[in-house]
């Protein structure tokens, strides 16, 4: 017997869902539990589940298409039986759908229950690209940038805001559009303000430490809860707090990707005169070993300083081109990610760069930065080479124009000459600013960048 | 300091007010030889006799009007009703008289009347019986109303109610008549009208309660204390005129506010209070003012419905956990 799909309720607050992605297509067979769609929801992507055994008979809904709640998806069943009678049925349920009323919005968000996160805006979510790249942990700007529309459930651009809220905001600076509400209806409330504000100024060693028990106060619910067992099979889960980091994190890059017009150029660079000249370096110093990333970055300062356009900042009604080139260095935390600066770059030996990369990097993890150390970068580089990865599109740190994605470096067959050799390859991804790092722009950087790392003497020529 | 029973302050302050002027005399149903219906008079009449504590027919507007009569010409009359369901009948004379006599005769006559009993609910004596009128009598200009909740504010506030020159509408409440509490020795202990007290200071969420819930909030701000959610407790002890200051000093403290009351919540004080916090404190607020107010229906009789129509401790512990954004 033919089962219909429906769109499941994935979150407690959803009302509707985007396919995202089929991960089957008709004709394919499916059984219970089989991951069936990818579908994004008020809150993430998540996968749907398969929960009849047959064959994926027909998809009613296309990928990218928004459907409510119960809507009818799919139609699972035998090979060869007759399903048009509850295709019919089904395009019947969507015609309806749509004239029905948005379910109990009003029942559903009651005061007492702060589940109601910021509304889902498409663009601003970024599952698929890599891991969440750079945030600078700064002090709350007035960012130009704004992201698109409000956070309130109703999604019509109002933003929810409590009256201290506001004013505490205004006060401090604060672009309530960056923030997510912890409220009832994504209500942006003084706790979130206050969680803001410390956010951008802590991070003084002294402050650290007390910021920790005072964060806990921030949010008086229990920071970690014991697992738990929802109803009806779901995976057993445990609950933590969001962390201040994390937060920023979240915060920050919000306003990138969304925001930001990003376009993303890769090229693929023989490092091999890159790498022998870090061995010989390496052999001469052995006690200030430098690494290949000690030299992209030295590369890429440089590289900056002859194309000023990527070494800049869009500042709504003008563009800021920055004199020297101020890297930010992206390093993992155990659980989050910042971003502590080279300053001028431009002008230090890739032995300097190195020392001041290891000497940022060891205080970062031991959480002992000030904010000037890893704020105002004029340009970003992070690498995920040493976990393997051979190419990816980092998110851009605003108010920057570019960050360079650097993957691993691997040696590879190529063809030169007529002949295959074996030779460093490393790629990398350089996403841009569209506002005004236009892809011709990006590309003649990429060129120097590429040039100067397959034959580093020209860093002296 | 003498710890002593809400009807022993009550008492307190008429006989002494009784001595301090002869012209303060009681009026009410079994206010003279049974010694008062809760006993708050007691030995009043044999310290006073008939002339001063006098025993009425079981007719309100009756006794009501000839109070504020005998205020017309100098007397100062304390009018006891034995419930304030019952002044339900004496109304017009306590609106259309007690409150405009002044307004109408341009100042000529002054009504220094105090209209006194319980109010609000009691032990299952049902739905006409348990009726909170506070909001009624707020509402009329020329009307002061003051609502204590401790022995020490009772005795002082009756005092000064009694010396007020204008009518007083003094709310008790039978369930708090054997409350003790500390009452100031002093001789001539007064608390002045229109001044609210801060009964608990606290830093994370305002209650504003009066009368019956008072204790109660005090009760869930200790409970919330464990919860790690410091609470202050606000009794503004006179309703009329309001002391909204101090309200709403509180509020630009706290962000959050709760308003505990045993009435009911359409139209009631809780309501006014809202709007005025609303609009002294606006840019104060982190959440919508919360009221907890009694349930709208008559006051069941059965003891467990009662107790359901009623705020409760437990409850403005939610209700202060839910305009702080916990759970």
């Amino acid at each position: 017997m033919a089962t219909q799909v429906v769109m499941p309720k994935l979150s407690p607050t959803m009302e509707e869902g985007q396919l995202s992605r089929w991960l089957k297509k008709e004709g394919d067979k499916v059984s219970v539990g089989e991951g069936l769609a990818e579908i994004d929801t008020d809150k993430a992507t998540m996968e749907a589940q398969a929960l009849a055994t047959g064959v994926l008979r027909k998809i009613l809904v296309p990928e990218g298409e928004t459907v409510p709640l119960g809507a009818i998806i799919a139609i699972i069943g035998e090979p060869d039986e007759d399903i048009s009678g509850l295709v019919t049925e089904a395009s019947k349920g969507a015609a309806q759908a749509e004239k029905k009323e948005p379910v109990e919005e009003r029942q559903e968000s009651q005061p007492a229950k702060s589940d109601a996160p910021s509304d889902y805006q498409p663009g601003q979510w970024m599952g698929d690209t890599a891991s969440a790249e750079q945030p600078t942990k700064e002090a709350p700007q007035a960012q130009p940038q704004a992201s698109a529309g409000g956070n309130g459930q109703r999604g019509d651009g109002r933003l929810i805001v409590s009256p201290i809220a506001a004013r505490m905001a205004a006060d401090a600076g604060i672009n309530l559009h960056n923030l997510t509400g912890s409220g009832p209806g994504g209500r942006i409330v003084k706790r979130d303000i206050e969680a803001a504000m410390k956010a951008g100024s802590a991070a003084q060693p002294q402050t650290q430490s007390a910021a920790q028990p005072q964060e806990e106060q921030a949010r008086p619910a229990p920071v970690q809860q014991p697992a738990v067992q929802p109803a009806g099979g779901a995976a057993p889960y445990r609950e933590e707090n969001v962390s201040t980091m994390r937060a920023t994190i979240a915060r920050r890059l919000v306003t990138s990707l969304g925001p930001i017009p990003h376009i993303f150029l890769t090229t693929e660079i023989e490092m091999d005169r890159t790498a022998e000249m870090r061995k010989q370096l390496n052999a001469l110093d052995p006690e200030n070993k430098v690494s290949i990333n000690d030299f992209v970055i030295k590369v890429a300062a440089h590289a900056l300083m002859r194309h000023p356009a990527v070494n800049a900042s869009f500042q709504e009604k003008t563009i800021r081109y920055y004199e020297r080139a101020d890297v930010g260095v992206a390093v993992a935390l155990e659980n989050g990610l910042i971003t502590p600066v080279v300053r001028a770059a431009n002008t230090k030996s890739v032995g300097q760069i190195s020392r001041e990369v290891k000497e940022l990097a060891e205080r970062a993890r031991n959480r002992k930065l000030a904010p000037e150390e890893y704020t105002g970068a004029t340009f970003s580089v992070s690498n995920l080479g040493m976990f393997g990865i051979s190419e990816f599109t980092a998110l851009i740190n605003p108010p920057e124009a570019c960050i360079l994605a650097v993957g691993a470096m691997t040696p590879t067959p190529v063809v030169r000459d007529g002949e295959v050799v074996v030779r460093q390859l490393m790629k990398v991804t350089l996403s841009c600013d569209h506002r005004i790092v236009d892809g011709a722009t990006g590309a003649q950087f990429l060129q120097t960048l590429k040039k100067i790392l397959e034959n580093p003497l020209y860093l002296i020529a | 300091m003498a710890v002593i029973t809400m009807r022993e302050a009550l008492n307190q302050a008429m006989r002494e007010e009784m001595r301090r002027d002869e012209g303060v005399f009681l009026m009410g149903e079994e206010v003279a030889a049974y010694q008062g219906a809760y006993k708050v008079s007691k030995g009043l009449l044999e310290e006073f006799g008939d002339k001063r504590v006098v025993d009425s027919p079981i007719t309100e507007l009756g006794f009501a009007g000839l109070g504020v009569g005998a205020a017309m010409v100098g007397l100062r009359p304390i009018i006891e009703f034995m419930t304030f369901n019952f002044s339900i009948l004496a109304t017009d004379q306590i609106i259309n008289s007690a409150a405009k006599m002044r307004y109408m005769s341009g100042g000529q006559f002054k009504i220094p009347i105090v209209f006194r009993g319980p109010n609000g609910s009691a032990f299952q004596v049902s739905s006409q019986h348990s009726q909170a009128l506070e909001s009624w009598y707020a509402h009329f200009p020329g009307l002061k109303v003051v609502m204590p909740s401790t022995p020490a504010d009772a005795k002082g506030l009756l005092k000064s109610a009694i010396r007020d020159n204008d009518p007083v509408i003094f709310l008790e409440q039978e369930r708090m008549y054997g409350n003790k509490g500390e009452v100031p020795d002093e001789e001539d202990f007064l608390v002045p009208l229109g001044v609210a007290d801060v009964k608990r200071e606290g830093t994370d969420c305002t209650v504003v309660a009066r009368s019956m819930t008072v204790p109660l909030a005090l009760k869930a701000a200790e409970e919330l204390e464990k919860q790690g959610v410091s609470v202050e407790v606000i009794d503004p002890r006179t309703i009329r005129p309001l002391d909204i200051e101090t309200i709403v000093n509180s509020v630009k403290k706290t962000n959050r506010v709760v308003i505990a009351e045993e009435s009911h919540a359409f139209c009631g004080v809780g309501a006014e209070l809202s709007a005025q916090i609303m609009e002294h404190a606006f840019d104060y607020l982190d959440a919508p003012v919360k009221r907890l107010s009694g349930a709208d229906a008559p006051m069941p009789y059965a003891k467990n419905l009662e107790r359901l129509a009623l705020p409760d401790v437990e409850r403005i512990v939610k209700a202060v956990r839910e305009v702080s954004y916990l759970d």
